[in-house]
């Protein structure tokens, strides 16, 4: 099947805690952190190669495009997720700051009416805004049904519909849901069980995690074609919902941690103390 | 002056906890710009959920009854045709909320302010507090568009208290589901075993467990009294559940459950970014770990350098001793 799998480059969330305001307090700053990808993209990426291959024989069954909406340096996510294995990659040029979820998901549209993919896998969250939403507003847009934060995804139909278990607060939601559709994936989706495409064998078990690029990967992805063009130039509305007022660092936690002794000192002090018992 | 909608999440024909968190941010935003707040209860069972909804000061309560499981394909197009009336659309940032919302706000040309933790009002303009980046940026929103859809924080909305008096309860039918919906098909809600705890989200105090714990074992036996010593709840970092130690919905972190308790124990867990996104708005902080460089340092008040296996048993009979 053609996947098409949406990737952002975010600051390294690793490190999230070295994140910075601006003195005005009108932008969050990152200088000195590393990009990364967005961890549920490079998921969402490992899940639609495992849905499109054999690992086995290792042949593939259809084509897997990345794309991203972001500054030039994007061009290097897109390359790593295409030395994963993806075939080719749309880049569309923007900078990040004119971006919410409404245009980025009206600009997947665009690049969903050109290519017509059979479904589209993409993280449920980008953790750099947490907001959780673009995939949702995505399918709306198209008219296609979304599974969110789907930890297992099983073929069936011959791959024309997929049951998807639903990470819930309460349990998993299993829905099955057909082609065209969005299926926005959890931390889970590269469990080494989570992906059955009925090609693979059952009982073939995936590492833990999304998978690495090899050498040849790496060399291939170089020869890979990334497709770029402006934001401008799908002719989609590029008007923002949202407009932040100003972004503040958390409180710190006042104090640092008090090192106890034992645990006598402990409850001692949790009830003389902090009074908590 | 703004009206607000509060959608209802509805499980077993009840309405969650969360739905209360939501009145709480309906209450709040229409006392600060004189409006006035409805409730739908919409999905199985709306009927009696809605009569339940009853008591806590709403204009009016709508009721919606929509058999099978929950797809958003079969609920957004009712949502949106009632929430076009209003200025706000809340619905709590669960799992369903933060599921839901995004379809709604498409429906409506509404922009979404997801996950927040604050509001205030100046001048008739809301704005809006997220937590963003895990936890380490706070960002202040506004939105652009008529109609807003926000969906809040439990542990940031304390749940509103019935207020007395009884709100006309109303049918409302429901739309046609999206076309969508013919290729989405709900199969099964398959819950985790109820425990005899309190909810993770609702607990004053929370004991969790992580990878350092070793196995599902070292949960049940050796977590589970101190748990149960606290009359608290059990929570786990990623890593405890990824190893199949404990059940997925119990994870607490940027990307499981948010909780803020009173009093919050973190045995055995390394206190990586994501996990302390989940938990470092509890009131005071624990953490048992036998690596005293553990990040969880930063957000710890008591840090108890030592090898959980030996300290738990002992803090768990020192909390019975201390309680008796
Ligand atoms: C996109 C993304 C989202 C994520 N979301 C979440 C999330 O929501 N929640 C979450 O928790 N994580 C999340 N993570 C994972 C996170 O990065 C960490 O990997 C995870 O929190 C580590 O769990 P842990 O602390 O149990 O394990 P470890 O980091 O392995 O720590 C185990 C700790 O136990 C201590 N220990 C071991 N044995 C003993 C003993 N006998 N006595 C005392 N102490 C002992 C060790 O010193 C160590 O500090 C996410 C990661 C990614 C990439
Ligand atoms: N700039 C972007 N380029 C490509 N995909 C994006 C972009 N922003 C968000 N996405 C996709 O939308 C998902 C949800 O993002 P969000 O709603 O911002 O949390 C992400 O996991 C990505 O798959």
């Amino acid at each position: 099947m053609k996947i098409l799998v949406p990737v952002k480059r975010v600051a390294d969330p690793e490190n999230a805690n070295k994140v910075k305001v601006a003195p005005d307090g009108s932008r969050v700053t990152t200088d000195g952190l590393e990009w990364k990808i967005n961890p549920f993209d490079e998921y969402a990426v490992e899940a639609a190669l495992r849905l499109n291959e054999n690992a086995k024989s290792a042949e593939r069954l259809g084509e897997t495009i990345v794309a991203s909406i972001g500054g030039k340096d994007a061009a290097q996510t897109l390359r790593q997720t295409l030395a994963m294995g993806a075939d080719r990659a749309v880049h569309i040029l923007a900078e990040d700051d004119a971006l919410d979820s409404f245009v980025v998901a009206r600009a997947l549209k665009a690049i969903v009416d050109k290519e017509q993919p059979d479904v589209v896998v993409m993280g449920k969250q980008a953790v750099d805004g947490d907001s959780n939403t673009a995939g949702q507003i995505l399918g709306e847009l198209l008219g296609w049904p979304v599974a969110s934060f789907a930890a297992s995804i099983e073929t069936s139909d011959g791959g024309k519909s997929f049951i998807v278990g639903r990470e819930v607060d309460t349990g998993v939601l299993k829905v099955k849901i057909t082609a065209p559709c969005v299926i926005t994936v959890d931390l889970r989706i590269v469990a080494p069980g989570s992906v059955k495409n009925g090609a693979t064998p059952a009982e073939h078990a995936y590492g833990e995690g999304a998978r690495y690029a090899s050498l040849k990967g790496i060399m291939a992805a170089k020869k890979k074609p990334i497709d770029e063009q402006p934001l401008a130039g799908l002719g989609v509305d590029v008007t923002t919902t949202t407009k932040y007022t100003k972004f503040e660092l958390p409180p710190a936690r006042k104090g640092g941690a008090k090192f106890v002794a034992d645990v006598n000192e402990l409850v001692a002090l949790l009830k003389s103390e902090a009074k908590v018992l | 002056m703004t009206d607000i909608l509060v959608i209802a999440e509805l499980l077993d024909g009840k309405a969650r906890k969360t739905t209360h968190s939501a009145i709480n941010l309906a209450k709040q935003i229409a006392a600060g710009t004189g409006g006035a707040f409805d409730v739908l209860a919409i999905g199985d069972g709306a009927k009696a959920a809605a009569a339940d909804l009853a008591g806590f000061g709403a204009r009016k309560v709508f009721a919606t009854q929509i058999d099978g499981g929950y797809v958003a394909e079969k609920y957004a197009s009712t949502i949106a045709a009632l929430g076009k009336g209003y200025g706000v659309v809340t619905v709590t940032a669960s799992t369903y909320g933060k599921d839901l919302a995004p379809h709604v706000a498409a429906k409506l040309g509404a922009g979404v302010a997801s996950d927040i933790s604050g509001v205030s009002v100046e001048g008739g303009t809301l704005t809006y507090k997220r937590q963003m980046y895990a936890g380490n940026v706070f960002g202040f929103v506004q939105l652009t568009t008529a109609i807003a859809v926000v969906s809040p924080r439990q542990a940031e909305f304390e749940p509103a208290q019935p207020s007395g008096g009884a709100s006309p309860v109303e049918d409302y039918a429901a739309a046609a589901a999206d076309a969508a919906a013919a290729r989405i098909e709900f199969i099964s809600l398959e819950q985790t075993a109820k425990s005899a705890r309190p909810e993770l989200s609702e607990a004053a105090v929370v004991v969790a467990g992580g990878r350092g714990l070793k196995s599902a074992d070292g949960f049940t036996n050796v977590l589970g009294p101190l748990v149960d010593s606290l009359g608290g709840a059990m929570g786990a970092s990623r890593a405890a559940c990824d190893a199949g130690y404990i059940a997925n919905d119990l994870q607490i972190g940027q990307t499981g459950k948010v909780v803020a308790p009173k009093l919050y124990i973190a045995v055995g867990i390394s206190g990586a970014i994501q996990h302390l996104a989940g938990m470092k708005g509890s009131k005071v902080i624990v953490a048992i770990n036998k690596d005293k460089e553990a990040p969880v340092a930063q957000v710890a008040d008591y840090f108890l350098v030592a090898d959980l296996f030996k300290a738990v048993p002992e803090l768990t009979e020192a909390i019975k001793k201390a309680r008796a």
